[in-house]
């Protein structure tokens, strides 16, 4: 069954639909990667898994219970699901042990303060940043920021973790950081859904990649095919513009 | 798909059987809090209204704080009171915003040649902030005037709009610099690296950014100063304040009281709501009213 399951969702803001009857499923373990122009709804598909947006209709899934369903818990479903930020979104006035700690000591209770601190210094080591739990974000790089962004939606175990444009703030040596923690999350078996402009992204870590335009996939399939023979004229148009594919 | 499809396929849109039955449920939800709201409201008010009326002092209280003949009768005096208190806010108000901003425009020179501006702006904030407003008042109300300098207003009402204007501007002039301070670095670098200077960079980028930020603690400082305003009957002018002062002497009954006091908050109100609704148009979430 899939994790994820996305079925006529429909988003618009005022006069421009975004998304126009956009269906996807994400089985467990999948990495899906979303590919577009600016505008064509990455951003805004993700924010409505994560139930930042509002849907004009449609139908989400996670794990066969429908988020969209006004009766659910908003708050319990995103404790659900990891989110990271094109702008990191860390909290300034935090130190970065304190942003990790933040879910799992206000949000899942079920943790105590030092079982926190233990789990959040455990899941720093593992993206490299064991040595910077007592510093703010904003003494960090741009590459370090994102990868603590990272550890604070990986530290409550999400189900799917939504990625949106991790690496476009980043300069490319720091992008490789970044990449190279996603690669481990996949090898552990880390559901994710990514939006990119990043190609060596999506050759990398992809199961799928889907290039939305219209408000719809307008085409998916591996990576391997997908990138290099493009089906469809509005795709290979998109492609054509990233070299050395 | 063309721009055209596009456009079909919009109109042709509509909500499936299941959206218009989560905008039921969500329009339900609505109507269900807002009976809460309505009825807890209703009941907490009936409850006081029925405590208040029924103790045994109310008659009394209601003689002499809600005689509403008393009231239609000081009514007349009381408004011309006020009536200076709008004028004296609406002068000060400019005068503070002016002086306010100045002095925390001051306050970001860097440079050791404006050492002195910026010393006599920190003094500027740290006596007015720290002196007492009545002091001011009196110091300058009655003090002034009895020296008996040529040239120099010895009108109450001038005196006392210049300590309101004095101690409200140190104030003022502390959420300008904090709007200032909060604009992040990279706006100035970016007006900067266009070639503006200092000045141009904190006339066209910067402050204007600022006072959006601060204008909701602003309005706030403006609503203290509608009240504050009424201080100046010390001097004895005859504000709304004073006015019912003067009507309640008269029989010590004290309506007037009660009526500028009205006024005073029929006054405020507005101003609240006004500082609301900038708030909420700047994306300030919550808040407000409701």
């Amino acid at each position: 069954m899939s994790l994820l399951s996305i079925s006529g969702l429909r988003k618009s803001f005022g006069d421009n639909v975004v998304l126009d009857g956009f269906d996807m499923d994400v089985a467990p373990g999948e990495c899906v990667v979303l590919i577009g122009a600016s505008g064509s709804g990455k951003s805004t598909l993700l924010r409505c898994v994560n139930l930042l947006e509002t849907v004009d209709d449609g139908v989400i899934e996670l794990a066969g219970q429908d988020i969209t369903d006004p009766r659910v818990n908003p708050d319990q479903v995103r404790a659900r699901m990891g989110m990271v930020f094109q702008a990191y979104n860390l909290f300034p006035h935090l130190s970065v042990l304190d942003n990790i700690m933040l879910a799992p000591v206000r949000v899942h209770r079920r943790r105590a303060r030092a079982e926190a601190a233990t789990a959040a210094q455990e899941i720093l080591e593992r993206v490299g940043l064991a040595d910077k739990a007592r510093v703010r974000p904003d003494e960090l790089s741009g590459g370090q920021q994102q990868r603590v962004a990272i550890a604070r939606a990986l530290v409550n175990s999400p189900e799917l973790m939504l990625l949106d444009e991790v690496t476009s703030a980043l300069d490319p040596e720091l992008v490789g950081e970044v990449l190279d923690l996603l690669v481990s999350l996949k090898a552990d078996g880390m559901t994710m859904v990514l939006a990119t402009h990043e190609m060596a992204f999506a050759k990398e870590v992809a199961d799928r990649v889907c290039f939305l335009h219209g408000g719809q996939i307008h085409e998916e399939g591996p990576p391997a095919s997908l990138l290099t023979a493009p089906t469809r004229e509005r795709t290979r148009a998109f492609l054509a513009r990233f070299v050395g594919l | 798909m063309t721009a055209g499809e596009h456009t079909d396929a919009r109109r042709a849109w509509v909500p499936s059987a299941l959206e218009l039955e989560r905008r039921a449920y969500r329009r339900s939800r609505t109507v269900r809090s807002a009976a809460i709201a309505s009825i807890s409201t209703i009941i907490l008010v009936g409850v006081l209204g029925f405590v208040v009326t029924s103790s045994s002092g109310w008659p009394r209280v209601k003689e002499t704080f809600f005689d509403w003949d008393k009231a239609v009768a000081s009514f007349p005096a009381v408004l011309n009171g006020l009536w200076l208190n709008i004028r004296v806010l609406l002068v000060c108000s400019v005068l503070i915003t002016a002086l306010g901003l100045t002095i925390a425009v001051i306050r970001t020179l860097r440079g050791p040649v404006f050492f002195p501006l910026r010393l006599f702006g920190a003094a500027f904030t740290d006596l007015f902030r720290g002196l007492p407003l009545l002091l001011v008042l009196l110091l300058l109300g009655f003090g002034v005037p009895a020296l008996g300098l040529d040239g120099v207003p010895q009108e109450a009402v001038f005196w006392g709009c210049a300590a309101l204007v004095l101690s409200y501007s140190a104030y003022v002039a502390e959420v300008f610099r904090a709007g200032i301070e909060s604009v992040h670095p990279s706006q100035r670098a970016a007006a900067r690296s266009l070639g503006l200077t200092h000045t141009q960079s904190l006339r066209f980028v910067i402050v204007p950014q600022a006072i959006r930020r601060v204008l909701p603690p602003l309005l706030n400082d403006f609503v203290s100063l509608q009240k504050d305003s009424g201080l100046i009957a010390v001097l004895g002018v005859v504000d709304a304040i004073r006015a019912a002062q003067i009507e309640t002497a008269r029989d010590f009954n004290f309506t007037p009281y009660v009526v500028a006091g009205v006024l005073f908050v029929c006054l405020t109100i507005p101003m609240a709501r006004f500082t609301d609704w900038v708030a909420r148009k700047q994306g300030f979430q919550g808040g407000g009213l409701l």
